[in-house]
């Protein structure tokens, strides 16, 4: 029930007024577009982020310079591997 | 899907697995408390990757599957009110009550003529109550750290809208006071916890360090990946080894030491801690939230004086004893058997991300003869 997932920010909509035109914003995976609430978020997201989405809310801003780092460690791990196989990564 | 797919190369899966097979040394058992955990170590095929001196074990954490067939049975009591309208996450609708069969369950309500409605957001619920303001619009408040944000925002817009004919039947829980009672649990053996990693966004990874620190557990916060979850277990096996228990983050694309505190603040507007009933564990003090006084008008079973009945277990289910983790699916002499996902009795089974549903759809054995 916890499931959540990555969505990029497309577009940036409402904010005039809180109650009756809150700040949303259309988010887009894969072709599939939703609009969320952002209430929940503790950073205003830009057009291209990547917001966590769960239950119509977007409930974190998702850390994309982490997520390449992350990666280029596993990525290191893994030739480092091959190395010591004996082979070219 | 970007920063899903990257996080399933099989390249980086196959060293992953690598480096736990060169680590792995004593018998470990690792408990993962989430349900879309559950799920996903299971569709990854994540326990057959792993050397047998892994064992990986399910814990409390997957709402719908902790929720007490009392409250169940308030919500089919509800149901069956013709002025009501009942909205809820899709999880739900299949649960039993305290009475066995499927009629039983929302989904009988709503056979029978009760108005049930899926919604995928509490607003949603509250968009519902907008257009139908004769009814009486019942959203059903069951989750974690996750979810319970949501319904809090959900709650204030409501007030603000002043919005009378929107409720919710507040069922919502947090994961702290359940792993305290867990590990004070003699029955219960394990060595290292998967934390969950979306209730950890909200939460924070440091919310999890009385764990470590009061009780020697070591801690990562793991994604939902394949190589979310075999880093974690990497870094599970690293702090047993050393005999260094701490948390690790291994999710920090999504989450942070601190958490989301405007979203936590926002549940702590509107909700306050109270005492909770969880299936299989009984009452454990604080680990529920009701609405604080100022919000008490949108809990309907204030608003109705509603009492809940004392929950019962369907006669043999071992649901209580899987959620604690000293008993795997197949020792229940129900699984598979009186008990499946087509005919569910225990919750574990019902809830798409319950520990016996998930044993039933990827490890049955008689499936894969």
């Amino acid at each position: 029930m916890c499931l959540a997932i990555p969505m990029r920010v497309v577009e940036i909509q409402g904010g005039k007024d809180p109650l009756l035109d809150p700040e949303r914003a259309i988010v887009d995976a894969d072709g599939l577009r939703k609009e969320v609430r952002l209430d929940l978020v503790d950073r205003q997201p830009q057009v291209g982020d990547y917001l966590i989405i769960h239950a119509g809310f977007a409930i974190n801003c998702l850390d994309a310079e982490n997520a390449e780092i992350n990666l280029a460690l596993m990525r290191e791990l893994a030739d480092e591997m091959a190395r010591e196989d004996g082979e070219t990564p | 899907m970007k920063y899903m797919d990257e996080f399933r190369d099989r390249r980086l899966v196959t060293t992953l697995v690598r480096q736990i097979h060169g680590e792995a040394g004593r018998p470990v058992r690792i408990m993962e408390v989430c349900g879309t955990h559950t799920m996903a170590i299971f569709r990854h095929g994540i326990r057959a990757m792993l050397p047998e001196e892994i064992e990986l074990v399910s814990g409390p954490g997957c709402p719908v599957c902790v929720t007490p067939s009392g409250v169940i049975d308030g919500f089919l009591e509800l149901a069956r009110r013709p002025e009501i309208i009942i909205t809820t996450f899709g999880d739900m609708l299949r649960v039993p009550g305290s009475e066995t069969g499927p009629e039983n369950s929302l989904a009988g309500a709503r056979a029978e003529g009760a108005d049930v409605r899926i919604v995928y957001s509490p607003m949603d619920a509250l968009t519902l109550a907008r257009q139908e303001p004769d009814r009486e619009v019942v959203f059903l408040a069951v989750g974690f750290e996750t979810t319970t944000p949501t319904i809090a925002a959900t709650i204030l817009a409501a007030h603000k809208l002043q919005v009378e004919n929107f409720s919710v039947f507040p069922a919502v829980k947090t994961m702290g006071p359940p792993l305290k009672a867990l590990m004070r649990d003699p029955e219960v053996r394990v060595d290292g916890l998967l934390c969950p990693g979306h209730v950890s966004i909200i939460a924070g990874a440091d919310s999890f360090r009385f764990l470590a620190r009061e009780h020697g557990l070591a801690c990562a916060v793991a994604g939902f990946e394949p190589t979310d979850i075999l880093l974690a277990i990497t870094a599970l096996l690293r702090q047993i080894d050393s005999g260094t228990p701490t948390v690790d983050n291994c999710y920090g694309r999504a989450v942070t030491m601190e958490g989301n505190r405007k979203a936590r603040q926002i549940t702590e507007k509107v909700f306050t801690p109270v005492d909770s009933e969880w299936r299989g564990m009984g009452l454990i003090p604080e680990s529920g939230l009701g609405l604080r006084d100022q919000y008490k008008q949108f809990d309907i079973t204030n608003r109705l004086n509603l009492t809940i009945p004392p929950s019962r277990e369907p006669g043999g289910c071992r649901c209580g004893d899987i959620l604690r983790s000293i008993c795997s699916p197949p020792d229940c002499p129900l699984f598979g058997r009186a008990c499946t996902p087509a005919s569910p009795i225990g919750p574990c089974m019902v809830s798409s991300e319950g520990t016996c549903a998930a044993w039933h759809k990827y490890n049955n054995p008689e499936a894969l003869t």
